[in-house]
């Protein structure tokens, strides 16, 4: 429905990605009669839910607070959120395979210095090294998992350590701070801006397009999907199951360092203590944003709404000046739960309709 | 786990050696044994009763984590709430300190068995997968103890208490003799009790053990809340050791401390074995091998980078018996 690739593989795959929504024309389902009402409902709240409550909170926030609803305050939360954006595309990819990268907010770290370091050779040298360096650790995780069958739980875990390990062997145990040079081309990526919206926000956003259109209009998006659904359907069909999955870890780690650099270059420095906890953040929001642990289904703008929403909780509670800073990782743990306890019963519902 | 000794008679017992399950199965022990042997032969004042006590009392509330994490990682599940936990149980102890010390405990204890609670209704009842539910008390756990102590460190001067943390019996530190008892009892559980039975049961084949009847619910729920409480136990002692609750930084990245102990121990991550021994010899490993690294002035990125390679190594032998 979406292309008119041939293959079959295309189609089969993406159960719960390509549904019945786009018109009359529904090429997979046999039986003929549109499923009922509840159902569709379930399926739209699942899949959509996460903009519904975003632009709830925005919407409430901006009667009650007036400085929520400024352009300012917009620029200093999608900056802000821009950098975990990165990050949590990455992430929604590996996770759409049935695999997870706990290594993220490390090599996040890790490419930030190492953007700052290389900055001093010029602008290509700071976006150059951070990303392969970082690149080459997703790339390890890759195939710890693809090839040598380890569990990628245990595998990102241990390259988290290592990456901090080798983020401090690079700093002097952190006692050296590297700086970007003032008003390079580098510096410039991160704090330039176009009517105040800054440079990362931009790439972000048009990180965010790419991903979405090779999830959904390319056989390696499609891949994807069926390596998370069912790893051995896939292998039985004939996809380059593991080649995708040392793919998918190797572009989670590029993004992460990616993320890092821009943040290197918004702060004119490579900042060791980054990026800690970063990885579930970057979670939270892959699985606010509708995409399954278990793998086989997922959306790259979910992950955007679920990004931003937890950016927003955390700019109201910044607002609310009486409460404290605790107060925001309460909300977030608890939307949390709001949200994958609702997500697991629409989906029952769905299925048992 | 009980390995058919057809192909290593007891006569040829070098021939072990090269057969891969037996790492999985004493490599723990022998790096362990390594690690110590090196220590005594090139590390000065290592083998000193005082620094192996030392040793000793910073690995207890790793162990005791750790212990409860085994139980959870044995049903194919996970804990990554195990660092709020102990952040909520110490910030519970100042608030209840003024009622006596014994409503301190069963508070402190008894909101590690309401976390644990939570993450076994939402992995058993709701269906979650564990690292979504127990990512949200993560997230959340930290954030309430932070409330809960309005965001500050608090001097504990309860002398009782402060006794758990720094007392002894007989020359050893109270803390190691309860992460030993505790480490006798879990192994006892798994090994003789029809509980135990269930938890290994269920991880090796959920939807068996349901077709069996066993209550897989009831005991998914009941494993998750003994790691929580265990976890709560750990925050208790660890904030008596150090004098202060500090809800903000204890136990922070716990979880993953615990979880490497379990899985170096050689528990399997996909569940269905639990090796209670195995869990404390790895917490073992990893502390004592920091600690070599640091006597030996070798900086805290050697001693992450060498412990990430020991997660890998471990991993990489458990992985070549599960193939065969």
């Amino acid at each position: 429905m979406n292309e008119t690739s041939p293959a079959p593989v295309a189609q089969a795959p993406a159960p719960r990605k390509t549904p019945a929504a786009a018109g009359g024309g529904a090429p997979r389902p046999v039986t003929g009669a549109p499923p009922p009402l509840g159902q569709r409902l379930a399926e739209l709240l699942q899949r959509q839910g996460v903009l519904a409550v975003l632009l709830t909170v925005v919407i409430v926030a901006s009667f009650i607070y007036p400085t929520f609803a400024t352009l300012d305050n917009a620029r200093g939360v999608t900056v802000q959120a821009s950098f975990l954006a990165v990050v949590a595309l990455g992430m929604t990819m590996v996770i759409i395979t049935g695999g997870i990268d706990l290594s993220v907010g490390s090599v996040f770290a890790l490419g930030g210095v190492l953007a700052a370091w290389a900055s001093q050779w010029g602008f290509l040298a700071a976006l150059f090294v951070p990303l392969v360096v970082c690149g080459a650790i997703g790339l390890l995780n890759g195939f710890l998992v693809a090839r040598a069958g380890m569990a990628p739980f245990i595998v990102t875990l241990a390259t988290l350590l290592g990456a901090r390990g080798i983020l401090l062997a690079f700093t002097d145990e952190g006692a050296t701070t590297y700086l970007v040079p003032k008003g390079s081309a580098f510096a410039e990526l991160g704090q330039g801006s176009v009517r105040g919206f800054g440079y990362p926000i931009l790439i972000a956003l048009v990180l965010f397009g790419i991903g979405g259109l090779v999830l959904q209009r390319t056989s390696f998006g499609q891949t994807l999907f069926a390596v998370g659904g069912s790893s051995d359907a896939a292998t039985l069909m004939g996809l380059p199951v593991a080649r995708t999955k040392v793919l998918v870890y190797a572009l989670s780690g590029l993004l992460a360092g990616l993320a890092g650099a821009l943040n290197a270059a918004r702060l004119s420095s490579g900042v060791t203590i980054v990026g800690v906890g970063m990885e579930l953040d970057a979670i939270s929001a892959v699985v606010i944003g509708g995409t399954l642990l278990i793998g086989g289904a997922g959306s790259i703008s979910g992950t955007l709404w679920g990004v931003l929403l937890l950016a927003v909780i955390q700019n109201l509670i910044n607002q609310i000046g009486s409460l404290n800073s605790s107060y925001q990782s309460v909300v977030s743990g608890g939307f949390l739960i709001v949200v994958v306890v609702a997500q697991r019963y629409l989906a029952r519902s769905r299925r048992t309709t | 786990m009980t390995q058919a000794t057809l192909s290593t008679p007891a006569a040829r017992p070098l021939a072990r050696l090269r057969d891969p399950a037996w790492y999985q199965e004493y490599g723990v022990y022998l790096a362990v044994a390594v690690v110590l042997l090196f220590n005594a032969l090139f590390t000065e004042h290592f083998m000193t009763a005082d620094n192996l006590r030392t040793q000793l009392v910073q690995v207890a509330p790793i162990v005791i984590v750790a212990l409860g994490m085994a139980l959870v990682i044995g049903t194919e599940g996970v804990d990554l709430s195990v660092g709020s936990t102990m952040a909520v149980a110490a910030a519970l102890l100042p608030l209840y300190l003024g009622y006596g010390l014994v409503p301190a405990l069963v508070m402190a204890l008894l909101a590690g068995a309401l976390v644990g609670a939570v993450n076994g209704t939402l992995v058993s009842l709701v269906g979650l997968q564990p690292i979504v539910a127990t990512l949200a008390l993560f997230v959340g756990g930290r954030g309430l103890a932070l409330v809960m102590a309005d965001g500050q460190l608090k001097q504990i001067v309860n002398p009782d208490l402060l006794s758990l943390g720094t007392g002894s019996f007989l020359g050893i530190p109270l803390v190691v003799l309860i992460a030993a008892v505790l480490a006798v009892a879990v192994a006892f559980l798994v090994q003789r009790t029809t509980f135990g039975r269930q938890v290994v049961a269920i991880g090796g084949n959920r939807s068996a053990a349901s077709l069996a009847g066993l209550p897989v619910r009831r005991v998914l729920i009941g494993v998750y809340m003994l790691c929580g409480v265990l976890a709560a136990l750990a925050g208790i002692l660890a904030t008596a050791r150090l004098t202060a609750s500090d809800p903000s930084s204890l136990g922070t990245l716990m979880e993953l401390s615990a979880i490497t102990a379990v899985v170096v121990g050689g528990t399997p991550l996909n569940g269905g074995s639990i090796r209670v021994l195995g869990t404390v010899a790895g917490a073992l490993l990893m502390q004592l091998l920091r600690a070599t690294l640091v006597k030996h002035d070798l900086p805290d990125s050697t001693a992450q980078i060498a412990q990430a390679a020991i997660i890998i190594a471990a991993v990489y032998v458990a992985r070549e018996r599960r193939s065969r």
